[in-house]
């Protein structure tokens, strides 16, 4: 049961991903990677990770995709005015691309092959536990990354009253 | 057993789905008896013994209508918004204790789809998405008016989804949780919450009405400056699913207004009455929805009371005045928490 769900899931996030890299039109890819962005929170209930499930639709699929749709909308990307690429670029695109597949390769080769598991049923993903976890053990990382936010959020009201 | 548990729920998510549309087809027909009581007019009267078929005949008339696509349009995107703007706002409703559990036999019947532990951040989560079905369907329409509309609508609910999270940590740090089943015991005593959280009752209720588009935050569809708003292109039952489930996202915000902050399906006194398991479960379930229907009364007062705000006092609302507000809301609460 858990194994075919796991399958499902994993084919559809696969497509999606795929679809938002090869869609012609601009609105289909961010539609796709919302839809992939869905299938990654089904990973993380898979997971017993019901809060970053949650808050990985909100975040990004509830808040971030939104901001993209709106570029997307007003900049009316169609495929006509499409930038044609010279060839050098191209190959240098196609050299990079070959690069980072072997890179990938190298490491899925080195990893142990493991058989994929429903982890018994934990409180690990609940909010208290994140919460314990975020204010004891992670309070500095914590802090530097709230700090990072605020400073960026107060950099980009600086560049709009401008 | 876990065919049976699979079975309950598919009857519950059956029962709620009907629920949610007939009370969204008599909020249209009672939308307009309130507005011509206010107005001091008789209202709708004619279909059926006091107009109450109209709901009806509104739906046939809406089915019977012919359909336009327009031609420049897309008609994928363009087919598929009316239905994940009604999808998104239906999901809220799996998360609401809609009354205590009825027992049949030695089983209790529990009237809740999803018992989640982050239940508030499922909600949460919905209403975020709810800009979706908007969107594109402004987009798809390839009409200025309905491309304007989608913007303006976007921008206002990703502007009110701010305050109407923050309020929530406020209740979350009073009572403690996210699960909605546990908020509502824990006002079992007549405690509720709105006494509480006072001013996170009002900004979350502003933020309420923003984001289901409803006057004076109806800037999505302002008549008079963009024909219809993101739906202008859309006609028939299309159109029609877009208006209907704006009463859904009023039903489903009724029932979580009532849920949080109003007791959900308590009232003062109800356990000290001793009643049957199965009556009491029937009673609580008449408290909640006389709660919600008050609240849907409220938006339609509210409708016909207030006019429109201008686009830029709607943003000024949200972001200098309720963001503000509702951090020191948390800030107050916070300090309430650790210290009493």
């Amino acid at each position: 049961m858990g194994l075919v769900t796991f399958l499902i899931l994993s084919a559809f996030t696969i497509i999606t991903a795929i679809s938002v890299v090869f869609a012609k039109n601009a609105m289909y890819s961010v539609l796709s990677l919302i839809a992939c962005f869905f299938t990654i929170a089904g990973h993380y209930l898979m997971l017993n990770a019901e809060f970053l499930a949650i808050v990985h639709i909100i975040v990004y699929a509830g808040a971030i995709m939104v901001l993209f749709l709106f570029v997307v909308m007003l900049l009316n990307l169609n495929t006509d005015n499409e930038i044609q690429k010279s060839l050098k670029l191209k190959f240098a695109g196609v050299i990079s691309g070959g690069l980072i597949y072997l890179i990938l390769l190298a490491s899925t080769q080195s990893a142990l092959p493991s058989i994929y598991e429903l982890p018994e049923r934990t409180s690990i993903g609940s909010v208290q536990e994140i919460g314990m976890k975020l204010f004891n053990e992670y309070m500095l990382p914590f802090q530097i990354s709230s700090i990072l936010f605020l400073s960026a959020m107060v950099g980009a009201l600086l560049l709009a009253k401008k | 057993m876990d065919y049976i548990v699979i079975l309950d729920k598919t009857i519950l998510i059956v029962a709620i789905f009907i629920v949610s549309l007939a009370v969204a087809a008599y909020a249209t027909f009672g939308e307009r008896k309130v507005a011509a009581w206010l107005q001091d007019r008789v209202g709708p009267n004619r279909a059926g013994p006091f107009g109450l078929l109209q709901p009806v005949a509104d739906g046939v008339k809406m089915f019977m209508k012919e359909e336009i696509i327009p031609n420049a349009a897309n008609k994928k995107l363009f087919i598929i918004a009316p239905a994940i703007f009604m999808v998104t706002a239906l999901m809220s409703s799996a998360i609401i204790p809609w009354g205590k559990p009825f027992e049949i036999g030695d089983r209790q019947f529990h009237l809740l789809v999803a018992d989640l532990n982050i239940g508030m951040l499922f909600v949460f989560a919905m209403v975020a998405l709810g800009s979706y079905g908007i969107m594109i369907g402004g987009w798809a329409s390839n009409s200025k008016f309905s491309l304007m509309g989608a913007l303006r609508s976007s921008s206002q609910m990703i502007s009110y989804e701010l305050p109407l999270g923050m309020s929530i940590v406020a209740l979350i740090l009073f009572a403690g949780t996210l699960n909605l089943t546990e908020i509502v015991e824990m006002q079992k005593y007549g405690n509720w919450n709105v006494f509480y959280q006072p001013l996170g009752f009002i900004i979350f209720l502003v933020c309420v009405f923003a984001e289901c588009g409803r006057a004076p935050f109806d800037m999505p569809e302002s008549e008079s400056e963009l024909v219809g708003g993101f739906h202008t292109e859309y006609s028939s039952m299309k159109l029609g699913l877009f208006l209907f489930a704006e009463y859904i996202h009023m039903f489903i915000s009724s029932a979580i207004l009532a849920t949080l902050f109003f007791g959900g399906y308590h009232f003062p006194g109800i356990d000290s009455l001793d009643l049957a398991p199965n009556i009491a479960a029937l009673v609580s379930i008449v408290v909640l929805f006389s709660k919600i229907f008050f609240f849907i009364f409220l938006f339609m007062w509210v409708r016909w009371t207030l006019p429109r705000f201008r686009f830029d006092q709607v943003m000024n609302l949200g972001w200098n005045v309720l963001i503000p507000l509702s951090l020191l809301n948390i800030l107050a609460t916070a300090a309430y928490v650790t210290f009493f």
